[in-house]
């Protein structure tokens, strides 16, 4: 069970939040996807880092205020090490 | 050559006081280079290695395995072996495999307990029916054999489920695959692993690869924490570190490394003679020839590395249990563990080429593979040895994810494992 701090609302329990998987996979452009090959879609849709070890993905509070944000989390450890908001870039962090 | 395993070896043995068995298989050291090297010592690899020894004649093979082999989650399941899943490409590729399964132990000379006591999946409501029906007719089309019960044939083969209106979830069918069943999981490893040993293949254990040798493109090898070994063909099985070996071949796949948990109670007395799913409540559960319930419980909803689930799982889990058997609620839970498996979006497995030539891949089995392992092993082999997919595995091509070509089996696949 994790403990996670909502950024807008503080530390809570893992139950109030859904899981939102890898972070930063950017939607291609409408102009992206003028010219994307079924790879680069599939790169896209499906493709996932899947660590072992500092993962970048997101959390969505959904059983409190229902904002989404951004955690890096180690995948062994499961230690939270950083809470950060929507948009805001993933931080550079020491090789854990 | 090695011993048969019989009455006759056994009762000769005891004469000696079990002293003088044969070691089940070598544990030599890595030569330099290898035909082939499978990477993963769980079920599907050590099949796979079986294989390619038994119907390619490949036997310069290495199976390298990073802890000890079947220590992964082919020692950590649940041992459900079933072949109703709903599309055509899945229900042929496990058919395959639960057909291996049905002579198996005479195939390795070693017992793996295939005990087909039936499977048993409810429907508590009138959708459930509607979709269980169209999952059994799509599996008779198959030629696969399914059946539909009604709530007195399953109070008849169960009289532990309340089938009353009145029931907390009442039951108003059931499909039933009388072929299914459950395995003994270590035994599976360990019968393939002496089979595959006596025709030559090196089964090294300790041995974890931590990269490839790739030049333009094609493999030559991997690195290991015991050194370099040189390969013309290699094949990763590593389940829920598929993830991790992509990384280092440098291509990235479709997969989610999630933990998975299941526990066994203390034992009791025959009560369930069958295995019975709920793909609505969230049980499975069968018992074990010792006498404890074996029961899943669900993933984690994040990606984890760490082999343990968190406890709020396995209480959902309980819950779970006792809304369907009320008479099992003041049992008391013995053990809980978890594995790491490898979702697919799809909830089908991936089997074939690679980006990288020569490297072969087989995962994505998720929750639910080891049923496949004897499939599996059979059709990877093939893949391997002639460089082109099995036609069984042609659908489950990594390209699938980019042609659209999804088998989704998420209702076969998605609570029962
Ligand atoms: C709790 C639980 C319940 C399940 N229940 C069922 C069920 O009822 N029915 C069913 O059909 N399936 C079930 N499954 C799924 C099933 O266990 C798996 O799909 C199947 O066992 C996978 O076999 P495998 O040989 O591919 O993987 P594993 O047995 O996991 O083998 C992979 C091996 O690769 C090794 N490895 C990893 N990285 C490296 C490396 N770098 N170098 C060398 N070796 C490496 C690992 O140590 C491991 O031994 C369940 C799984 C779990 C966890
Ligand atoms: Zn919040």
């Amino acid at each position: 069970m994790l403990l996670i701090s909502c950024p807008y609302c503080g530390p809570r329990d893992e139950h109030e939040f859904a899981y939102g998987h890898e972070g930063h996979i950017a939607r291609p452009t409408l102009e992206q996807q003028q010219t994307m090959t079924d790879a680069e879609w599939a790169d896209y849709l499906f493709m996932r880092k899947n660590p072992k070890g500092v993962h970048f993905e997101r959390w969505v509070h959904a059983r409190g205020c229902r904002q989404w944000f951004n955690v890096a989390r180690h995948t062994v450890t499961h230690e939270i090490i950083k809470v950060y908001k929507m948009g805001e870039p993933a931080p550079q962090l020491e090789q854990k | 050559m090695k011993q048969t395993y019989s009455i006759f070896t056994l009762v000769r043995n005891a004469l000696s006081y079990h002293k003088d068995w044969q070691e089940a298989w070598r544990s030599p050291a890595p030569k330099p280079e290898y035909d082939v090297i499978v990477i993963g010592g769980g079920g599907h690899g050590l099949a796979t290695a079986y294989y390619l020894a038994k119907e390619h004649g490949i036997t310069n093979v290495a199976v390298l395995e990073k802890g000890w082999i079947g220590g992964g989650n082919t020692g950590r399941n649940t041992t459900i072996v079933r072949s109703n899943y709903l599309w055509d490409e899945s229900a042929h590729l496990y058919e395959h495999s639960l057909k291996l399964f049905e002579g198996l132990t005479q195939d390795l000379n070693y017992n793996v307990m295939f005990s087909q006591r039936g499977l048993m999946n409810l429907a508590h409501t009138q959708h459930d029916m509607q979709a269980l029906r169209r999952r059994v007719y799509a599996i008779q089309l198959n030629g696969i054999d399914s059946e539909i019960l009604t709530p007195e044939q399953i109070k008849e083969m169960v009289p532990i489920l309340d089938c009353s209106t009145s029931a907390r979830y009442p039951i108003m069918g059931a499909s039933l695959q009388r072929r299914g069943g459950v395995a003994r999981h270590d035994a599976v490893a360990w019968g393939f692993a002496r089979k595959a040993d006596e025709r030559g293949v090196d089964i090294i254990q300790n041995c974890e690869v931590t990269g490839f040798k790739i030049e333009n493109g094609v493999v030559k090898g991997v690195e290991t924490t015991r050194g370099f070994i040189g390969a013309k063909k290699v094949g990763i099985v590593v389940a829920g570190h598929s993830g991790v070996l992509a990384g280092m071949a440098g291509f990235r796949l479709p997969v989610e490394s999630h933990p998975l948990q299941a526990l066994v109670s203390e034992p009791i007395k025959p009560i369930l003679n069958t295995v019975v799913m709920s793909p609505q409540v969230h049980v499975y559960v069968s018992q074990s020839d010792k006498g404890e319930l074996v029961l899943g419980a669900g993933i984690d909803a994040y990606t984890s590395y760490a082999q343990v689930g968190s406890p709020f799982i396995i209480e959902n889990q309980l819950n779970a249990l006792t809304d369907l058997f009320p008479c099992f609620g003041r049992l008391r839970m013995l053990r809980q563990w978890g594995g790491i498996v490898d979702t697919c979006p799809d909830a089908s497995p991936i089997i074939g080429k690679t980006p990288v030539e020569n490297l072969f891949l087989n995962c994505g089995w998720g929750t639910g593979g080891f049923k496949a392992t004897p499939g599996s092993g059979n059709v990877f082999a093939h893949t391997i040895a002639r460089g082109e997919p099995h036609p069984l595995a042609v659908p489950f091509a990594l390209e699938r994810f980019s042609t659209g070509y999804l088998i989704d089996e998420h209702g076969a696949a998605g609570v029962a494992h």
